[in-house]
């Protein structure tokens, strides 16, 4: 479903992008002495009665080139602080993040400005337009700020404004734009300098059901245009499922776990992340080369042959309408194993239990 | 005893039997201490004027060069200081004034007095007023179009027409000096305040004081540092303009959404960038809110600062209010009025405008305002020529209407006022008798006969119901110093004068607030009237009233109440209209007819907001009751007044101005607190 899913073997060998190693954010004017009393073991309740609040609990993870990660949690679980750590625009309590390799938690303000500047775009939940300026000038806004004539920036700006969508209301001002509209503009504006990041909190959050489900295509359809490293937040759990490489699903400023969609689904780490998956469908998140068996040449096929990395709920149909196993390919046509209609009717109306058991070994 | 602790309103009722109690028990005696306090305090002037004294002639002398004796003289630095501020001030105040009137003084400050004299071709000529008056037009069509262009345009025709074109455009390079500066500075302590909360910290008391400080009291420092003249009303104004500007910048500034904030960031602004190109738009409206107030500050200061020597219309309304010449003083109260709309209106379209990146445009498209103003300054400059050639004798009309050669309509309202004085004598008079005799002397002997023990327990009896023991220190704070002055006396009658006219006023404001807030043309309406009446100077209004009551209290508490009307009645409007429609609806489902509606739904949920439009009104009366002053009364402001002309005058007037705050700021801690209170348990805070 998403469009050119990164292979996570080959981008394992990568440098990754960022990289978090135990970042604590925690709120309060006592939060640093405390956290070095505690060395780094926090009881969010304790440091609560201390007047201290926790945001983030040491998270450590890696983003790698190309990769869209979500951090997925309920309001107040601290996804957001997160992302702002790491954006810099809070300043983490401790731990380190790399952006590239380098340490952004010790930059000084006008290297974290050069990086902003060329490296990282941002769209926020209440798109954050600037009132007074028109949808061209807020595109063409960060590319001012770096010192871009108003001619080239303006021209750059009419491109993102066709990228987007909302050609012929250039000279509309925020206000007279419906949310779907401001938030194509927040997307235009983080976008306007070409960054190699980029980071999204809650941006479909604020819209209707049906928009937001317009936005998610079109945010797919641009990032299989871009494809960007994309930090994501959000606390609609199939949102996550429908966009994600990986989740990161955060609860009391601790990641919970951080996995493939799959993975999550089929492995919940904790019960509280198991709450969130019970009811989501199977054939949604997984792919048909998790159910397959090896090829086995003497055991007759039909001749339909599906893609291994297709989800099983939009190749199902077929399946199940063959008489015989089905051959599934990789990219090049090669036939790397069958599916049988079983294991499909298995994981459409089978009991939960069964077919996780039955799925960890291929997996 | 628990309905007693429960219930505010018995409290109240018990404090106030309290209070007739103590009235009545205490003596009227001087030494009972019970009665008055005795003045304590009483040498708090004279320290202050001491002190200023020092700082101003023996605080760290310096040497500096005087060129006319060609000497070093030993002169204080603070001396030093205002002198330069002076003169820089007074620099730019002539440069515009000549620009506008013509003159020698700014080629006199570049070169001497003799240079002028000898080579007489060096003179600055005078604007046309036919160019001033297209060049507003102008400026008025490039900011916003054709409806300002007339309006502006129209304005000074206007005033030349009328022949104040003179004194107007006095007051327009003095007001084109402090409005800017008030603004400037006004916005860097914002930004500062918003930046530090130490800043903030400090800066809010004097906020607040110097929000409520009367206008005469800036006026008599500022005369012993910086002396007389233009350049002193310029600071006086731009000293009593600044803080709202300070207030609203920060306001607007903390109302920004962290999220643009965060956006700007990411863009990668600079700090200096996020300020200029982020925030500072993001919060336009409420700072525009604070330039409109400055402008108007600077008005309202015009009559006032010629009292220290700023030349223009306010000395010129002066005379005429002083002598009794209604018409001319209402044509020249229309001038200042109309040069503060404009202003007002230039400022906020130029806020507004918006720049189109579509349009290729050529050099004639991109300067064609130059080359308009070019073209109308050929032309009124080829008409003045002219006019120089029909005019023979004296004047040329087309160039500068001298003053009070213009047409005038003085005698029309002269005539008027002689008309209405033999219809309307006797009624007149008689109410005026009545009203003084009958309402307001003896609620002014009330005043006075109140023990001071009575009226302290009274004021924080009432904080102590309202906001604990914490308002009851404050309000017994402010009062206390008031007390321990000499001036106690005055100062209730200060608030006898206050307290009638907020409670007229108030219950006009309420009346008019709640009739028209029934439909929503009549609320434009209404909040379009405020709007217009709040940009007229306060003694504006006095203007109309001496017409009708001559030099007496009725006057000053007729035109406290027609000022201080505006904000109840904004308020209320306010208060009203915002009442969410829901709440309306669940009303009527609950079967409520529209009395009912309005007294158990929307005066309860309207009343905090109400409440702060009180607030207002008390800080509206007292400003005018002070400068009912300048049409005698007998309390604090008439004393202030009074030690503007007293070379020691410096303590007095500050003394006596913080009286004033503290009446109007003890009032304001009692209803600020209870309509927080309000505001938070009908959850709207």
């Amino acid at each position: 479903m998403a469009p050119e899913q990164t292979n996570s073997n080959t981008t394992n060998k990568n440098e990754p992008v960022i990289r978090c190693e135990s970042v604590y954010k925690i709120f309060g004017n006592s939060a640093k002495r405390m956290l070095q009393e505690n060395n780094g073991s926090v009881d969010a309740e304790k440091f609560q009665q201390a007047g201290c609040i926790v945001g983030v609990n040491n998270a450590s993870f890696e983003v790698y080139p190309g990769e869209l990660l979500i951090i997925m949690g309920l309001s107040g679980s601290g996804k957001s602080t997160l992302l702002r750590c790491i954006s810099r625009l809070t300043d983490a309590t401790a731990g380190k993040i790399f952006i590239e390799g380098e340490d952004i938690t010790s930059m000084s303000g006008r290297q974290l400005i050069k990086l902003r500047r060329n490296k990282m775009g941002m769209v926020f939940q209440s798109f954050a337009l600037l009132p007074h300026k028109t949808v061209l000038e807020n595109i063409a806004f960060p590319l001012q700020v770096k010192g871009i004539s108003t001619r080239d920036s303006i021209n750059r700006a009419k491109e993102m404004t066709d990228l987007v969508g909302l050609t012929g209301r250039e000279n509309y001002f925020p206000r007279q734009l419906s949310g779907g509209q401001q938030q194509r503009v927040g997307i235009a504006r983080s976008l306007a300098i070409e960054p190699d990041i980029w980071f999204l909190d809650e941006p479909f959050s604020a819209l209707d059901p049906l928009i937001r489900k317009e936005m998610q295509d079109e945010f797919l359809r641009l990032q299989g245009v871009l494809s960007k490293t994309i930090l994501f937040v959000t606390h609609d759990f199939d949102e996550a499922l429908r966009l994600a490489d990986r989740i990161a699903i955060m609860k009391d400023g601790v990641i919970e776990q951080l996995d493939t969609p799959a993975n999550i689904v089929l492995n919940p780490a904790t019960e509280y992340v198991r709450k969130f998956t019970e009811e989501v469908p199977r054939e949604k998140v997984l792919r048909i080369d998790s159910v397959m068996d090896p090829v086995d040449p003497s055991a007759e096929v039909s001749d339909v042959k599906i893609p291994r990395d297709a989800m099983i709920e939009s190749v199902a149909e077929a399946v199940l309408n063959a008489n015989k196993p089905v051959s599934v390919v990789d990219g090049s046509g090669q036939v790397v194993g069958t599916v049988h209609a079983s294991k499909v009717v298995s994981v459409l109306f089978g009991s939960r239990a069964d077919n996780s058991k039955g799925n960890q070994a291929t997996l | 005893m628990d309905t007693l602790r429960e219930n505010k309103f018995l409290q109240f009722l018990v404090l106030l039997a309290i209070f007739i109690v103590l009235c009545m028990i205490i003596p009227e005696s001087e030494g009972n201490p019970l009665w008055r306090l005795p003045p304590l305090i009483q040498g708090l002037p004279l320290w202050i004027y001491d002190k200023v004294n020092f700082i101003m002639f023996d605080l760290w002398p310096v040497n500096v060069y005087d060129p006319d004796i060609e000497e070093y003289e030993q002169v204080p630095i603070m001396r030093q200081i205002t002198r330069g501020l002076s003169g820089f001030v007074l620099f730019m105040i002539e440069l515009i004034r000549e620009l506008l009137l013509g003159g020698v003084k700014t080629i006199v400050s570049f070169t001497s007095w003799d240079w002028v004299t000898e080579n007489q071709w060096a003179r600055w000529p005078a604007l046309p007023w036919t160019v001033v008056a297209g060049g507003a037009a102008l400026l008025g069509y490039a900011l916003s179009g054709w409806g300002l262009a007339l309006f502006a345009g129209s304005a000074f025709t206007y005033i030349a027409v009328f022949g104040q074109w003179e004194p107007s455009m006095q007051t327009l390079s003095f007001v084109l000096i402090a409005a800017p500066v008030s603004v400037c500075l006004g916005l860097v302590f914002g930004v500062l305040a918003y930046k530090s909360r130490l800043v903030e910290t400090i800066l809010n008391p004097l906020l607040n004081i110097a929000q409520i400080m009367p206008h005469f009291s800036y006026l008599i420092p500022v005369v012993v540092f910086f002396g007389i003249g233009d350049h002193a009303g310029a600071i006086a104004t731009i000293i009593f303009a600044t803080p709202p500007m300070v207030r609203l910048t920060l306001l607007g500034l903390k109302k920004v959404p962290p999220e643009v904030t965060e956006a700007g960031l990411m863009s990668g602004c600079s700090s200096w960038q996020l300020l200029r190109r982020v925030q500072i738009p993001t919060a336009r409206r409420d700072i525009l809110i604070g330039v409109n107030q400055v402008i108007m500050q600077c008005l309202a200061m015009v009559v006032i600062a010629s009292l220290i020597g700023a030349k223009g219309l306010g000395n010129y309304l002066l005379t005429a209010l002083n002598s009794l010449r209604i018409g001319q003083a209402l044509e020249m109260g229309i001038c200042i009025v109309l040069i503060a709309i404009v202003l007002d209106r230039l400022s906020l379209a130029w806020a507004n405008k918006q720049t189109d990146y579509f349009a290729d445009q050529s050099f004639k498209e991109r300067h064609k305002y130059l080359l308009i103003f070019l073209v109308i300054f050929a032309v009124g400059s080829v008409v003045a020529f002219i006019g120089s050639l029909i005019f023979k004798e004296g004047f040329n009309y087309f160039n500068l209407i001298p003053h009070n050669k213009g047409i005038t309509t003085e005698n029309f309202w002269q005539q008027a006022v002689d008309r209405m004085w033999e219809k309307f004598f006797y009624p007149l008079k008689s109410f005026n008798e009545w009203f003084i005799v009958d309402i307001l002397i003896p609620i002014k002997n009330a005043y006075l006969g109140m023990p001071v023990a009575a009226t302290f327990t009274l004021a924080m009896g009432t904080g102590f119901i309202v906001g604990g023991i914490r308002s009851a220190l404050i309000v017994g704070g402010f009062l206390l110093f008031i007390a321990l002055t000499e001036w106690w006396d005055r100062a209730l009658i200060t608030a006898y004068l206050m307290t009638i006219s907020v409670l007229i006023s108030g219950t006009i404001g309420i009346i008019i607030g709640t009739l028209c807030a029934q439909h929503p043309l009549s609320t434009r309406i209404v909040l379009g009237y405020c709007d217009t009446f709040q940009t007229f100077p306060s003694f504006i209004y006095l203007i109309p009233v001496m017409m009708l009551f001559g030099v007496t209290d009725t006057s000053v508490v007729i035109a406290i109440v027609v000022y201080a009307s505006i904000p109840a009645t904004r308020y209320t409007v306010e208060g009203l209209r915002s009442v969410p429609e829901s709440l309306h609806d669940a009303g009527s489902m609950s079967g409520v007819n529209r009395l009912q509606r309005y007294l158990s739904i929307e005066l309860p949920m309207s009343f905090p907001h109400i409440a702060l439009g009180i607030n207002q009104t008390v800080v509206f009366a007292l400003s005018m009751v002070i400068i009912g002053a300048l049409i005698g009364t007998d309390d604090l402001g008439q004393l202030i007044l009074k030690s503007l002309s007293d070379a020691e005058g410096v303590g007095n007037g500050l003394v006596l101005g913080l009286c004033v705050a503290f009446i109007g700021l003890a009032i304001d801690q009692i209803l600020r607190t209870w309509a927080n209170q309000r505001k938070a348990a009908l959850g709207m805070a």
